[in-house]
């Protein structure tokens, strides 16, 4: 099912970042293949956010060499992420509530006929892509105001994929949803990973982190911490690479409970 | 991934077709945000559903003129005759314009307090260079708008690039223009316009064959058919959803009735005025600029998301001075109107409720407070409440003070239907 390529799509090397004092990211190693669900954990200033505003070209990177298609490349600022092929949902949501799915996914780069909005081809490209994703939503011509969250949120992947990305980075993207509306975001996460694009996914919740990722890079104040294959790998492996001991409030309580309940 | 897609058509097939059918068999969406899509009967149920929804749109205002009409023509018989409704509509050409600018800046989320000084002080500029300084009418009339134009982009630059609160930065302007027109108008205070120049002639030519409001009226109902017969044919050719072609019809035929009762009663008097052909091409325009083109759509994203809007690459900076620019320049143009109606410029223009009445206006017709809801069009509706009330008033030769508590009620009673329908709209998913 998965197809690995042997050239990571994306790879950073020894990459550093500073803000004035604070040495926010140290040598931090990364690569993500095609086709390649990558999850990025780590506790809270951990790193994570920097090193994809560092992908993303929102904060150029100090030292280190960041590697596309195994070309060194400089990422300076957002639009040179996005002329790579790489694009950022970020865990707010960029969409204008007042404007319909149709207007938010085309939002910034209107197709156009002679100047005037070309409303036909774009709403026809928006079902045609709603659709290649599997994303269900009522009407492609509703504001984004009437649709839940997971449905935004879908809306929100779905417009990052408009450019044919490489790499799609996604930032807590099932933060505050519910359950059946993570499990949609999850699916869509999966599809893809199916169309071959490589996905760096921002988690905080082990149980999406599980059900879809491929790998899991965990960062520990700014250095690699560890990179696992899921399949082969406990949750408790991992809490412990975030947390940085095996002796930690989620293995101390887990052990308690184990006790109590006599597994 | 190919076993995917084709159980993800072959479900998505029905749903052109059929969308409530097969989009509430596949999601447990609510029924109510489904697009209808059955003729006459779907009609009803949308209606009904905007209701529920709070999406009152225009109908609240459309309410507002039956009753002014029904209450005024019962206390005089005068108010609902050809000559009173012409000189409705040729009055309200001024401060129309200006609503129109203000309708632009609503929809940012803005407001701009400076439009009635920046009126008067485009009507002062544009009568010193045409009278005192011997310019040619049409020179002057385009550096007045282009000044108006100016001046708004100067306080957009206020707002946009320093940052100041777009309210005080008007409010200031308000006080500063009001102070340039008194300065410029001189000691005389006030300069009479030539009547038959091309400023005189804005609001006191008519065409007075009667073919030209037919004709008009003819033209407005053929493009207007022609435009959306086309668009939903082209829809139906790439196979997304469409109007069926009874809605289009039913549509035209409402056109066609107000465009040719407007004609037949213009046509009663004197004939179609300049001023209202003028106020309507500009109406048209500009709610082809905002619905139709990439410029009106970042200017409601900007009303929808600031944060949204950026990210997606539209230089915000930019959009917010042009669309104080445009409310400058509409300012200016009411401005001209407003001195052609009393065929000069003085130390009065632009002051008193004027702008109150513009603002007011935008938001009687529709148009949010709150940014990212409104269309032009919401300003000759506003603006056609505010002076049927004035004239209606000045028929019952009722004094000011009345009139201004009673444009005070119509504007509160407004405001409070925009907050509570927006309330509305959330509980119903929609604001």
């Amino acid at each position: 099912m998965v197809h690995v390529s042997a050239t990571p799509v994306l790879a950073l090397r020894g990459v550093s970042k500073r803000f004035g004092a604070v040495q926010a990211l140290t040598d931090v190693e990364l690569e993500v293949h095609a086709g390649e669900v990558v999850a990025l954990v780590g506790d809270n200033g951990a790193g994570k956010s920097t090193l994809v505003k560092t992908i993303a070209g929102v904060h150029p990177i100090d030292e280190g060499v960041i590697e596309w298609d195994g070309r060194p490349v400089q990422i300076n600022k957002p639009h040179d992420a996005q002329d790579l092929g790489i694009a950022t949902v970020y865990q707010d949501l960029a969409l204008c509530d007042n404007i319909d799915v149709v207007g938010n996914l085309f939002l910034g780069r209107e197709l156009r006929k002679w100047g005037v909005l070309d409303e036909v081809e774009m709403e026809r490209r928006s079902q045609e892509l709603l659709r290649t994703l599997s994303i269900r939503i009522p009407s492609v011509r509703i504001p984004i105001a009437s649709l839940s969250g997971g449905q935004r949120q879908t809306v929100a992947i779905a417009r990052s994929m408009l450019g044919e990305p490489k790499l799609v980075i996604l930032d807590e993207p099932t933060a505050a949803l519910g359950v059946e509306q993570t499990a949609q975001v999850l699916d869509l996460v999966e599809r893809l990973r199916e169309r071959g694009h490589a996905v760096i996914l921002i988690s905080h919740n082990m149980a999406d982190v599980k059900a879809v990722a491929d790998k899991v890079a965990v960062l520990r104040l700014g250095r690699n911490n560890g990179v696992f294959e899921v399949k082969s790998t406990s949750q408790e492996e991992i809490i412990s690479a975030i947390t940085g001991a095996t002796d930690n409030a989620v293995t101390r309580r887990a052990a308690r409970t184990n006790g109590e309940v006599s597994q | 991934m190919s076993i995917d897609k084709t159980s993800a058509t072959a479900q998505d097939e029905p749903v052109v077709e059929n969308p409530e059918a097969a989009a509430a068999a596949v999601t447990a969406v609510d029924p109510r945000l489904l697009i209808r899509e059955h003729g006459l009967a779907g009609y009803i149920g949308e209606f009904r559903r905007k209701m529920k929804a709070g999406e009152l749109g225009s109908i609240p205002v459309v309410i507002g003129l039956i009753v002014i009409c029904v209450v005024f023509q019962s206390l005089n018989s005068a108010f609902l005759s050809a000559e009173n409704l012409s000189n409705i509509t040729i009055t309200m050409v001024g401060t129309g314009m200006i609503s129109v600018g203000i309708v632009f800046v609503l929809l940012l989320g803005e407001i701009d307090l400076s439009v009635g000084s920046v009126s008067g002080a485009a009507s002062a500029i544009a009568a010193v260079l045409a009278v005192n300084q011997g310019w040619p009418e049409w020179a002057a009339v385009l550096f007045a708008i282009a000044s108006g134009a100016a001046i708004g982009a100067a306080h957009g630059f206020f707002f946009a690039v320093l940052g100041a609160p777009a309210f005080a930065v008007t409010l200031a302007g308000l006080l500063f223009w009001l102070g340039f027109m008194l300065q410029t108008l001189g000691e005389n205070g006030t300069i009479n316009l030539d009547s038959d120049g091309l400023i005189g002639k804005l609001t006191t030519y008519y065409f007075t064959d009667i073919a030209a409001a037919y004709g008009l009226a003819a033209v407005v109902v053929g493009v207007f058919f022609l435009t959306s017969f086309l668009s939903n044919r082209r829809r139906e050719a790439v196979g997304i959803p469409s109007r069926p072609l009874s809605d289009t019809v039913l549509r035209t035929v409402l056109l066609a009735v107000i465009s040719f009762a407007a004609a037949f009663m213009y046509n009663q008097y004197k004939g179609l005025p300049l001023a209202t052909v003028i106020f309507l091409v500009f109406l048209v325009a500009t709610d082809f600029l905002l619905r139709r083109t990439a410029y009106g759509r970042k200017v409601f994203a900007l009303g929808g998301s600031v944060e949204a809007s950026r990210r997606a690459g539209i230089n915000v900076t930019a959009v917010r001075i042009s669309v104080f620019a445009v409310s400058g320049g509409f300012a200016a143009m009411g401005g001209l109107f407003l001195a052609s109606k009393i065929a000069s410029a003085n130390q009065s223009a632009g002051t008193g409720d004027l702008l109150m009445n513009a603002i007011a206006a935008a938001v009687i017709g529709g148009t949010s407070l709150f940014g990212g809801r409104g269309r032009t069009w919401n300003a000759l509706l506003g603006v056609m409440v505010i002076v049927s009330i004035q004239y209606g008033l000045q028929l019952e030769s009722i004094a000011e003070p009345v009139k201004y508590m009673i444009t005070a009620g119509v504007l509160l009673t407004t405001v409070v239907i925009d907050s509570v329908t927006r309330r509305t709209q959330k509980t119903a998913g929609r604001a």
